[in-house]
C-alpha cells in the first residue's frame, strides 16, 4: 500500500474519476444495469411459464394485421417490423443529437431531438393501435382468445405477459419521450450553451438506447420465438 | 467537446459551491436543516431515527406474539383496551393478529430497520466522511431516497390501521395467499398497502444505492486509492451494488403480483380452490416462480443487511485492538466473493418446493462455498484482536458480540445449506434460530457497534458508558437465551408460524421453554428502551467530546471538526497518504491516513 509513485497519476488513486466520467453518467450506467435486471426478471419469468406450458399461440397468426389492411388478408409481423424500424431509426437520430451536442451545435441537437421525440411518439402510437386491435379481438389481461399453435386451448398467460411486458417497455419509451422533451426545452432555452456542454443529452441518449435495446429482446421473445 | 473539459467544468462548479460552504453559513431554516436536508450527515440521522422508530414497533410486535407463544392460556384484558378487539379478544391475541404481527415484524425488521436503518444510516454518514468528500454525489437524490423511505414507512404504518388488518401471509408474501384477496382478511387492503410500501422502498433503495456507488467510485479524495479505503467503505460499496442489482428483480416480481391481485392475470396462480368462493378460473401460472423472483432478491438481501455490519466491525475491532486489520486484501476479496455468491444461492430457500434434487445439489455446493469467505472474515477478525491492546469500549464490545453471533449463527447455516438436512429442518424453529442469530441479531449488534463508535462524530457528545455496558451484556446474554433453545425446538420438528403449540401433543413439552424464551424476549426488549433513553438523552445532555479524535483513529472522519458543518472540512479536503490501519506501527500507537509516509518508515 505504501508506494513511491504519486497517487495523482494513478487512475484509481483518488482525487479523480477512474472512468473519466462525472457522477451522473456513472449513475445512469448503474441505473441501466438495475433496469436490465428488472426486464431480465420479466423475460425469464415469461420463459419459465412459457416452457412449462403445454402449448403457446403462434405469433405469426396473432400479430398479422396492420391498420387499414384489406379484409381476409394475412400479414405476419409486418406491422411490428415497422414499429421496430421506427424505434431503431429514433436511436439513430439520438446518436446524431448526442454527436451534435459534442460539437456544440445547438441547431443539430434541436433538430435531431425533435426527430427522436417524433420517432418515440410514432412507436407509442403504433403500440396503442396494436393494443386496441388485440383488445377488439378479445385479448386483454386475463383474456386470451388465441388458441395454441397446435389448436389446443391456451392459458391466459400469453396475453398476460404480452401486455405486462410490452406495457412496461412502452412505459419506458413514454418516460424517454418525456425526458427528451425536457431536454429539448432545456436546449431551446440555452441551458446547455451556458453550461458549456451537452452532457445531459448524452445521459438521455444512454437511456434511450437502452430502451431500444430492451425492445430488441422483447421483440425477439414475443414476436419471433 | 472533450470529456476532460466536461469533467473539469463540473469540478470547478462543485468546488466553487463548496468554497462558499466553509467561509460562511448559508441561511438555513429549520425546514432545510432538519427536514428537507441535503447534508448527508443529517440524512443519515433521519434514516437512523426512523429506523429506530421501526425497530421499537417491530420489537413490540415480537413481544406481542411472544406473549401469545409463551403464555397461550393467559388473558390480558388491558391489551385489548390498548389495541382494540381486532388484535386482542378475551384478553388473547387473535389468530389473525398473530399472523399479522409475525408478518409485519419480519417485513419491518428486514427492510425498514436492517436495510434502511443500517445501510441508510451508515452509508450516508460514513461514505463521504471516510472517502474524503464534501457530500454525496447527488445530495438531492439522497434527500429523495430518505423521503421515499419515509413515505414507504407511512404507507406500511397505515396498513396497521385498516379494517381487515395488515398483510398476514408471512414476510416473504408467497402467492397464492398474497395474490388472492379472498384467501384471508390480511390479503385484502393490507396487502395492497404492503406492496405499495415495498415498491416505494425499492425506489428509495435504488436512489440511495446509485449515490453510494457513484460517491465511492468518483469522489474519493486525492490519494484515497481503492485499496486505501477503510473496510467500512468497501462493505458499503458492495452492499449498494447488491441492492442495485437485486431489488429490481423483486420489483418485477411485485409488479406481476399486483397484476395477479388486481387485473385477473395468472402469473402465479393455477388450479386453485378457495373455501367459500369455489374454484378459480386461473390456469397456467406458477407460485414457485414468485419464490424464485423473491429469493433472487431475498438472499442478496441477507448480505445487504450483513455486509455493512461486517465493514463497521472490521473498522471498530482494528481501532480498538490498536492493531492493523489482519488480511486487508483478503477481507476485500471475501466481501467480493460473498457479493458474487449472494446471487447464486437463492434456491437454497426452496429445497422443499419440488426443486429438482440435482439442481438442489448445485445450490448446496454454491451455498456451502459461502462458508469459505465467511470463515476468512471470522479468522481475520479473531487474528486482528489476537494479542491486541484491547480497549473495551461499548462499540468494541458490540463488535466482538457480532463476531460471536456470526460464528454461532453461521455454523447452523452449514446445516441448513445441505438440502438433505434442510428437508427436515425447513420451516422449523431451527431456521428461525439460524437467521435471527446470524443476520438479525448479529446485524443489530453491528448497528449498535456503529452507533456507539460514531455517536461522538454524529452529535459531538458521548453515550453513557454504564448504560451501554448494561445494554450490551443483557442483549448478548438475552440473544443467546432466546435463540439457542429454538434450535432444539426446531430439531424436534416444531414448525414456525403456528399460533398455539400447546394443542399439539408433539410440542406440548416445549411449553416451559417457550415461556422462558418469551420472558427473556420481554426483558431484552425493555433493555433496548434503556439504549433509546441513552441515545436521546445523550444527544442533548451527554458528555461533550473535547478532542477531535476521541478513539485515536486513523480514518478521515476524525480529521473534521468535532461538529462538522455541511461540507465536512472547513478548508481543503485532506490528502491521503496511507491505508487506514497503521496502528502500532514503528512504535507509534496510530498514524492517521493524512500523514505522509516517513523516510525511514517500515513497510507492512
Amino acid at each position: 500500500m505504501s508506494t513511491t509513485t504519486t497517487a495523482t497519476t494513478k487512475l484509481w488513486g483518488g482525487g479523480k474519476s477512474p472512468f473519466n466520467v462525472e457522477y451522473g453518467k456513472l449513475m445512469m450506467w448503474y441505473f441501466l444495469m438495475s433496469d436490465a435486471f428488472t426486464f431480465g426478471a420479466f423475460l425469464i419469468s415469461y420463459g419459465t411459464i412459457r416452457f412449462s406450458s403445454n402449448g403457446w399461440p403462434d405469433p405469426n397468426k396473432v400479430f398479422s394485421s396492420y391498420p387499414g389492411m384489406p379484409e381476409g388478408s394475412h400479414a405476419p409481423l409486418v406491422f411490428v417490423s415497422i414499429m421496430t424500424f421506427i424505434l431503431i431509426l429514433s436511436s439513430v437520430t439520438m446518436v446524431l443529437a448526442v454527436h451534435a451536442g459534442h460539437k456544440m451545435d445547438k441547431k443539430g441537437v434541436v433538430m435531431n431531438l425533435i426527430f427522436t421525440i417524433l420517432g418515440g411518439l410514432a412507436f407509442l402510437s403504433c403500440q396503442a393501435w396494436e393494443w386496441t386491435h388485440l383488445h377488439h379481438e378479445g385479448a386483454w389481461w386475463g383474456m386470451n382468445p388465441f388458441l395454441n399453435a397446435d389448436g389446443t386451448q391456451s392459458s391466459t398467460n400469453f396475453t398476460n405477459y404480452f401486455f405486462t411486458i410490452t406495457g412496461f417497455h412502452g412505459f419506458h419509451v413514454f418516460s424517454g419521450v418525456i425526458i427528451n422533451i425536457i431536454m429539448l426545452i432545456m436546449t431551446l432555452n440555452d441551458v446547455f450553451e451556458k453550461r458549456g456542454h451537452y452532457l445531459m443529452i448524452e445521459k438521455a441518449g444512454l437511456y434511450w438506447h437502452f430502451v431500444d435495446l430492451v425492445w430488441v429482446f422483447v421483440f425477439t421473445c414475443f414476436y419471433l420465438i | 467537446m472533450s470529456n476532460e473539459a466536461v469533467l473539469h467544468a463540473h469540478e470547478a462548479a462543485v468546488h466553487q459551491v463548496h468554497g462558499d460552504h466553509h467561509e460562511h453559513h448559508h441561511h438555513e431554516t429549520f425546514i432545510t436543516k432538519y427536514v428537507f436536508s441535503m447534508d448527508h450527515k443529517m440524512i443519515a440521522k433521519q434514516f437512523l431515527i426512523t429506523g429506530m422508530v421501526w425497530a421499537v414497533l417491530g420489537g413490540l410486535m415480537s413481544v406481542l406474539f411472544r406473549i401469545q407463544l409463551g403464555y397461550p392460556d393467559a388473558h390480558f384484558p388491558w391489551l385489548q383496551d390498548i389495541l382494540g378487539k381486532w388484535w386482542v379478544q378475551d384478553g388473547r391475541i387473535t389468530p389473525q393478529a398473530y399472523y399479522a404481527l409475525v408478518t409485519t415484524h419480519g417485513t419491518v425488521l428486514v427492510f425498514f430497520v436492517l436495510t434502511a436503518g443500517l445501510s441508510g444510516t451508515f452509508a450516508n454518514f460514513l461514505i463521504p466522511l471516510q472517502v474524503g468528500a464534501r457530500d454525496m454525489a447527488s445530495p438531492f437524490m439522497n434527500m429523495l431516497s430518505y423521503w421515499f423511505f419515509f413515505t414507504a414507512s407511512l404507507v406500511m404504518l397505515s396498513s396497521m390501521f385498516v379494517e381487515t388488518g395488515p398483510f398476514s401471509g408471512g414476510w416473504t408474501a408467497y402467492p397464492p395467499l398474497s395474490a388472492l384477496g379472498d384467501a384471508s382478511p390480511g390479503s385484502k387492503t393490507g396487502m395492497d398497502l404492503w406492496l405499495i410500501a415495498m415498491a416505494l422502498f425499492v425506489i428509495s433503495s435504488l436512489l440511495g444505492g446509485l449515490n453510494y456507488i457513484a460517491t465511492v467510485l468518483n469522489m474519493r479524495t486525492k490519494g484515497m486509492s481503492m485499496t486505501r479505503m477503510p473496510l467500512t467503505i468497501w462493505a458499503l460499496f458492495f452492499t449498494a451494488v447488491l441492492g442495485v442489482l437485486s431489488f429490481p428483480v423483486l420489483f418485477s416480481g411485485f409488479i406481476l403480483l399486483i397484476f395477479d391481485r388486481n387485473f385477473g392475470t395468472s402469473f402465479y396462480l393455477s388450479d386453485i380452490f378457495v373455501n367459500g368462493v369455489g374454484a378459480l378460473p386461473n390456469e397456467g401460472g406458477s407460485a414457485i416462480l414468485y419464490q424464485h423472483l423473491f429469493w433472487f432478491l431475498g438472499h442478496p438481501e441477507v448480505y445487504i443487511i450483513l455486509l455493512p455490519a461486517m465493514g463497521m466491525v472490521s473498522e471498530i475491532l482494528s481501532t480498538n485492538a490498536r492493531k492493523p486489520i489482519f488480511g486487508y486484501m483478503a477481507m476485500i476479496g471475501s466481501l467480493f466473493a460473498i457479493a458474487v455468491l449472494a446471487f447464486l444461492v437463492w434456491a437454497h430457500h426452496m429445497f422443499v418446493t419440488g426443486l429438482n434434487p440435482f439442481l438442489g445439489s448445485i445450490f448446496v455446493l454454491l451455498t456451502l462455498l459461502i462458508a469459505v469467505p465467511s470463515a476468512i472474515k471470522v479468522f481475520n477478525w479473531l487474528t486482528t484482536i489476537w494479542r491486541g491492546n484491547i480497549r473495551f469500549t461499548p462499540g468494541m464490545l458490540f463488535a466482538i458480540g457480532f463476531v460471536s453471533l456470526f460464528i454461532s449463527g453461521g455454523l447452523t447455516g452449514i446445516w441448513l445449506g445441505n438440502s438433505a438436512l434442510d428437508i427436515h429442518l425447513h420451516d422449523t424453529y431451527f431456521v428461525i434460530a439460524h437467521f435471527h442469530i446470524v443476520m438479525g441479531v448479529a446485524s443489530m449488534f453491528g448497528m449498535f457497534a456503529g452507533i456507539y463508535h460514531w455517536f461522538p462524530k454524529m452529535y459531538g457528545r458521548y453515550l453513557n458508558n454504564t448504560l451501554a455496558y448494561i445494554h450490551f451484556w443483557v442483549t448478548i446474554a438475552g440473544a443467546y437465551m432466546i435463540f439457542w433453545p429454538m434450535h432444539y425446538e426446531g430439531l424436534a420438528g416444531m414448525p414456525r408460524r403456528y399460533y398455539d403449540y400447546s394443542i399439539w401433543e408433539s410440542f406440548k413439552q416445549f411449553a416451559d421453554l417457550n415461556r422462558f424464551i418469551s420472558t427473556i424476549a420481554i426483558i431484552v426488549f425493555a433493555t433496548q428502551l434503556l439504549f433509546l433513553f441513552n441515545f436521546f438523552y445523550s444527544i442533548f445532555k451527554g458528555r461533550k467530546v473535547t478532542q477531535q479524535n476521541p478513539w485515536n483513529s486513523n480514518t478521515l472522519e476524525w480529521t473534521t471538526p468535532i461538529r462538522p458543518g455541511h461540507g465536512n472540512w472547513p478548508g481543503e479536503i485532506p490528502e491521503v497518504h496511507r491505508w487506514a490501519y497503521d496502528y502500532g506501527k514503528d512504535g507509534r500507537d496510530f498514524i492517521p491516513q493524512t500523514e505522509p509516509i516517513g523516510a525511514d518508515e517500515s513497510h507492512h
